[in-house]
């Protein structure tokens, strides 16, 4: 059976239609950064051109100091497999405001479209975040679901995890912003810690 | 029994810690007890050091400071993410419990304990050591000023003979 699988591009654009300002995103290394990016840029994004395994315990961090506003990392399944503890870190602490959204293309699409474990063993990060007991777990492969996670981001009690079948393509490269005391400086300041 | 993990703790509360992330070892266990009986801060457990790396730097953008506990065989783990802290500045005080130094029974302590000060002066932290509890209140004020003040990563190193040695045999 082949599973229906997502363009990364629709799917970000779908999913931040109607983002709010108390929406902060913490993008993985790689092509979620590119495809949040090409969204247009926003100072509260906190594009990760490396860091590798580290998305989803920014957005931990972020959670817990902001509890008033929403976290969403939006990353693929290479930077979250290398980060899976993260995941029983989180299901420890229960943040409410926070949702890890995996882009799950199968591949390591930045170096050569090499097969990761998702693909290679079927293995299964939606029973993963099950298991370290997200409060909300949802595996999506199509726009109707797509749109019920984006309604969701406005208002949801979390910690959230969803994983989304995304196709294999690998569309332009679109470069945001990349000095990283500059990133810091401008998400502080848009969140008035900072001038 | 010296109280320089209640000067630590202190110092925490004086320049106002909200997070603190750690892979405990024993040298931080009355640290990690005052914290964990203090509900204005966030104790936050790691199945890795590096967590804590990411963790710090997410506190940071949301307008808290943290730090980071680990022991000296957490530094090699942190290595790759310490990346994002030297590439944006971000705050970042560790903790850091030494083993394989000072009558050190476990050989496999010893590779790692011997790294961790050029390990960490490689990666752009500023080093602070100390060896006697009288040292510790003041190098952890340092610390903080250091991390908090200048957007700096600060290893404070909590010596063996400071700790005491751990006892394998009753």
């Amino acid at each position: 059976m082949t599973q229906q699988r997502l363009d990364r591009r629709a799917a970000m654009a779908a999913l931040l239609r109607d983002r709010d300002d108390n929406l902060l995103v913490v993008p993985g290394l790689g092509s979620t950064t590119w495809d949040l990016a090409a969204l247009g840029d926003n100072p509260r994004n906190f594009y990760l051109w490396g860091a590798m395994g580290g998305a989803a315990m920014i957005g931990l961090g972020l959670a817990l100091a902001q509890p008033k506003r929403r976290v969403a990392v939006i990353t693929g399944d290479g930077e979250m497999l290398m980060g899976l503890g993260s995941l029983a870190t989180i299901g420890v602490q229960k943040p409410q405001n926070l949702a890890v959204i995996v882009f799950d293309n199968g591949v390591y699409g930045e170096t050569g479209g090499q097969p990761s474990h998702t693909a290679a063993g079927g293995i299964d990060l939606v029973a993963v975040a099950q298991a370290c007991h997200f409060a909300l777990c949802l595996d999506l492969h199509d726009e109707q679901g797509l749109a019920g996670l984006a309604a969701r981001l406005n208002a949801f009690a979390g910690p959230l995890f969803a994983r989304i079948a995304i196709n294999a393509g690998e569309p332009p490269r679109v470069l945001p912003e990349r000095d990283g005391g500059t990133l810091k400086r401008r998400f502080r300041a848009a969140l008035s810690l900072e001038g | 029994m010296s109280d320089w993990p209640d000067a630590l703790y202190d110092c925490f509360k004086r320049a106002g810690i909200r997070q603190v992330g750690y892979v405990p070892d024993a040298g931080h266990a009355r640290l990690i007890e005052r914290c964990r009986q203090d509900r204005d801060i966030r104790n936050i457990p790691l199945t890795t050091e590096e967590e804590g790396i990411a963790l710090a730097a997410g506190a940071w953008l949301g307008g808290e400071r943290s730090a980071l506990l680990m022991q000296s065989s957490g530094v090699g783990n942190c290595i790759n993410m310490l990346s994002l802290a030297r590439t944006c500045r971000f705050p970042l005080l560790m903790l850091i419990t030494m083993r394989g130094e000072w009558e050190e029974f476990n050989p496999w302590q010893v590779p790692m304990g011997a790294a961790v000060e050029p390990v960490m002066q490689i990666c752009e932290a500023e080093v602070l050591r100390a060896r006697k509890p009288e040292d510790v209140q003041g190098l952890a004020g340092r610390a903080m000023q250091l991390a908090f003040g200048d957007e700096r990563i600060v290893a404070l190193i909590l010596s063996q003979e400071l700790i005491g040695k751990k006892v394998w045999t009753k």
